[in-house]
């Protein structure tokens, strides 16, 4: 169904071997082509040695996965080519280092681009080289002109000096003048869209959401997959005023979020699984104390340390059961970088608002992948709505009640430093006035007006918040249930379908918690097939939806395997399961591409 | 705007929290109580301009007792918290509140590491070498043999120490207060908070109902105020060598105080040159920061 160019380049070494700087390079060229890139990094938990496959589609339309082929294969090492030379097909490319590697059984019509390098740059001891004289080989294969690699390159190393760019540029050069000698390039060359685009990771998407959103006090701990998020904060602190702080752990990153949330600084953190596990008893406290931070878990492989290198869907129900007792949250899961981005800038007015917590599941798939962005829909000027806030002295000499009990069950909140607002917040329950209630006189009335009132804050929420609706065909044979990370490949598995002839529609679920139970019942009541697609073992998200909504789907299509869906995966269960040929009821495709 | 009468200096009676103290009769918290209050009474803060903030303890319901800004945290936390609140705005004073349990065990990864931050807060930390709340267990600081319900055979492991730990993570206000001396106590707390660091006071503050062993008479006999000792507070092996005595002498006073360490808060480079808290910054980050940031992805 895909029209117009759609390539995928994958690039596998050893860690060590230099795969981000050619990786880097080759995504600048694309999107300062108008060109759309979703990439997709597979890696391991090594600093040196292991496989890494980095696969970078490049589209002239939008990428919404990383696709389902490999059409250009540059092998850094022997390792690579072993494994991933009988996934191209027809007409793709393996590129490498013909002194040192030799590729092995493969499909007809695949080129086999042996370099040798040693020849071409004149010098053995480079190990680099073989990198930049690939670049050369791609650039030709692709069909640009070699200054478009010249000044890429020259971008990348200038900070390194002349001597840097020139010797780089001279390999390429060989790369480039051997390949045109040597080997055919792409029948369609690679196109040019009129605007440039930009390029960003999820992480750096959530990052920025929060700086747009006005965050001025980040903290965390280094956990992957969510330090990318602190890598862009303290990168940008000091030109945007943001306070970043690395803390000694999760429990203290939370509860100093709490403390200076507490003080009217918009403040957030991000973790993974395991230091999300140590955030819940501050995120009751949140709760408790009606402080709005919000606490983002970058979801990977579990449990415990489980694969820190790995995607997976796996921490819905820590995320809905994060802290003890019974009290209100949001919890939402963003569906690709750029929802990330906008999502942020939201969730902190709805927190702002309902002075409580809220949780933002991205997972690895977001937030390490790569993807490009129209420069212009990168909005750091969202409306910013602090809610009921108090920050300065407003002649109000008192009494203040900090829970006063209102008809919205949302209080004025003061910060410390207004005069005529002094006032204790307590991870006790307390009453109106925020004096204890827990201690000498558990005051049932009192208890029950606290639970109520904060209860009720978030009775307009689904009047703010957007229901998920069905996209698709009318009439469909099968619905498509996903939540969070799956929408984008979802919907290009729909395309595959429809293809074929299948009509298919989806429901893409975001926001989790409060859970528009109604909407979703009604927008599934037509569905003549419900499929729900998850990546976890245990349908976490089949079994939320059906305490919420009594639905209980069809069948399911789920993925535990750490790799990420790639589309056919999708689209092969759906006629799988249409086919009646699923026994258990769950299909769990293979993952061909072992990395 | 709010009227700050200020013609009338505020006493240690206008730090009266709303609510009377629940500690039992003869608590060593009361002392420490009254005389924070005389302390800030007496430097000229008024109430709006403090936050206290505690954990989880008998002590840790100190805020609630205490008429300025507070909040009552979680069990161990009360330093992170304390932090976030002191780097998002530091023009408020910081105190913190709790006991032995609270501080040295459940969160002593936090005292090692705000000490060696030097966050510019005040931290009181009332030591009755006993977990009172839990109705009586054994503590970090509870003496070796000590007998407690849950080592009734009697504490197999030495006490951590408290004023030798501060001073080695770094701690550059480290003093002992003891709930039966409360002009020392009010010298300590305003010499604490005057301090531009981590401030720590370690008081001996008798539980009158489950530690039988660590009493005020217990103290009364030994205590020993360094004030009479010549002892040099920037001499900081004096200062450990003084506080590893315990058994016949156990000195009281400021054992260590270094000035010249910058806090925290001073070392920021975003709060460099007087900058607004952050706490009260404009959220919204302008055109040109916006096209710099996108600039650099394209």
């Amino acid at each position: 169904m895909s029209q117009g160019f759609d390539f995928s380049i994958a690039i596998g070494g050893a860690a060590g071997q230099g795969i981000a700087t050619p990786g880097n390079i080759l995504a600048r060229m694309f999107v300062r082509r108008g060109l759309h890139l979703n990439a997709y990094n597979a890696y391991q938990s090594i600093i040196r040695g292991g496989h890494i496959l980095l696969t970078m589609r490049v589209r002239e339309q939008e990428a919404l996965s990383h696709g389902d082929h490999i059409h250009l294969l540059l092998c850094l090492n022997q390792d690579t080519m072993t494994r991933h030379l009988r996934h191209l097909g027809p007409g793709a490319y393996a590129v490498y280092n013909a002194d040192n590697i030799t590729p092995g059984e493969h499909q007809d019509g695949v080129h086999l681009c042996g370099m040798p390098v040693t020849e071409l740059t004149g010098d053995a001891k480079n190990k680099l080289a073989q990198n930049t004289a690939a670049l050369g080989v791609i650039a030709h294969v692709l069909g640009l002109d070699f200054e478009v690699l010249e000044s890429a390159l020259t971008l990348q190393f200038q900070r390194k000096g002349e001597a840097v760019v020139s010797s780089n540029v001279a390999v390429a050069r060989a790369g480039y003048e051997y390949s045109s000698a040597n080997f055919t390039p792409l029948a369609n060359p690679l196109p040019q869209n009129p605007d440039p685009l930009a390029v960003w990771t999820g992480n750096d998407a959530l990052a920025m959401g929060g700086a747009a959103a006005g965050v001025k006090f980040y903290c965390a701990y280094p956990m992957s997959p969510s330090t990318g998020v602190l890598h862009w904060m303290a990168k940008n602190a000091r030109e945007l005023g943001i306070m970043v702080r690395q803390v000694e752990d999760e429990i203290g990153v939370a509860n100093m979020a709490v403390g200076a949330a507490h003080t009217g600084a918009r403040t957030m953190c991000a973790t993974s699984g395991g230091g999300f596990a140590l955030m819940t008893e501050a995120i009751g406290s949140a709760a408790m104390m009606e402080i709005p931070v919000v606490f983002i878990n970058v979801m990977r492989a579990g449990p415990s340390t489980g694969v820190p290198t790995k995607t997976e869907q796996g921490d819905l129900w820590q995320a809905l059961g994060a802290s003890q007792g019974d009290f209100e949250r949001i919890v939402v899961a963003p569906q690709d970088a750029h929802d990330a981005f906008g999502t942020i800038a939201e969730v902190f007015n709805l927190i702002d608002r309902y002075q409580c917590p809220a949780i933002v599941l991205s997972d690895l798939l977001i937030s390490e992948g790569t993807f490009s962005v129209p420069p212009d829909d990168i909005d750091m000027s969202p409306p910013i709505e602090r809610g009921k806030l108090i920050r300065e002295s407003n002649g109000d000499a008192g009494p203040y009640n900090r829970y006063l009990d209102t008809a919205d069950g949302i209080s004025p909140r003061a910060v410390p430093g207004v005069p005529g607002h002094v006032h204790v917040v307590a991870t006790d329950e307390h009453d109106e006035e925020g004096i204890l209630i827990s201690d000498e006189f558990t005051n049932p009335i009192k208890r029950r007006q606290m639970v109520e009132k904060r209860a009720r804050k978030l009775d307009d929420y689904f009047t703010r918040v957007a229901a998920p609706e069905v996209e698709g065909d009318e009439d469909a044979e099968v619905t498509l249930v996903g939540w969070g990370s799956t929408a984008g490949v979802i919907a290009e598995a729909m395309e595959q379908l429809q293809a074929d002839g299948v009509k298919v529609n989806r429901l893409a679920v975001k926001w989790i918690l409060p859970f528009h139970a109604e909407a979703v019942t009604e927008a599934l009541s037509g569905a003549r097939k419900t499929l729900i697609i998850e990546n976890n073992h245990s349908g976490q998200f089949h079994r939320y939806l059906r305490s919420e909504t009594g639905i209980t789907a069809d069948g399911h299509i789920r993925k535990y395997d750490g790799e990420p869906f790639m589309p056919h995966h999708i689209a092969d269960g759906v006629r799988a399961h249409l086919a009646g040929d699923v026994s258990g009821g769950v299909f769990v495709p293979d993952q061909e591409i072992l990395v | 705007m709010t009227i700050e009468l200020r013609e009338k200096p505020l006493t240690a009676k206008d730090f009266k929290g709303k609510v009377d103290p629940d500690w039992c009769p003869g608590c060593g918290d009361f002392a420490l109580l009254r005389a924070t209050q005389m302390s800030v009474a007496e430097l000229g803060l008024s109430p709006h301009q403090i936050v206290c903030v505690s954990g989880i303890g008998c002590s840790s319901n100190f805020p609630g007792y205490f008429n300025s800004y507070g909040m009552h945290t979680l069990h161990g936390r009360a330093l992170a918290v304390a932090t976030g609140v002191k780097m998002a705005n530091q023009t408020l004073t910081v105190l913190v509140t709790g006991g032995d349990g609270d501080g040295y065990g459940i969160g002593g990864n936090h005292f090692t590491h705000t000490a060696r931050r030097n966050v510019d807060l005040t931290y009181l930390v009332m030591n009755n070498q006993i977990y009172g709340l839990t109705t009586g267990q054994v503590s970090p600081s509870s003496s070796l043999g000590m007998k407690t319900k849950s080592t009734p055979f009697g504490n197999i492991e030495r006490p951590v120490n408290p004023i030798t730990s501060a001073i080695m993570n770094g701690a550059t206000y480290v003093g002992r207060g003891f709930s039966g001396n409360i002009k020392q106590l009010v010298r300590l707390i305003k010499g604490a908070i005057e301090h531009p660091g981590f401030a720590v006071i370690d008081v001996f503050s008798p539980c009158v109902t489950f530690n039988r062993d660590n009493t005020y008479d217990f103290f009364r006999q030994r205590v020993a105020p360094l004030e009479d000792e010549g002892h040099d507070p920037s001499d900081w092996k004096s200062a450990c060598e003084r506080a590893m005595e315990w058994d016949d002498r156990i000195y009281t006073g400021l054992f260590y105080q270094d000035q010249a360490v910058q806090s925290l808060h001073a070392r920021e480079p975003i709060l460099d040159g007087g900058a607004p808290p952050v706490s009260h910054v404009p959220e919204a980050i302008t055109r040109e920061q916006r096209d710099r940031i996108v600039r650099r992805m394209m």
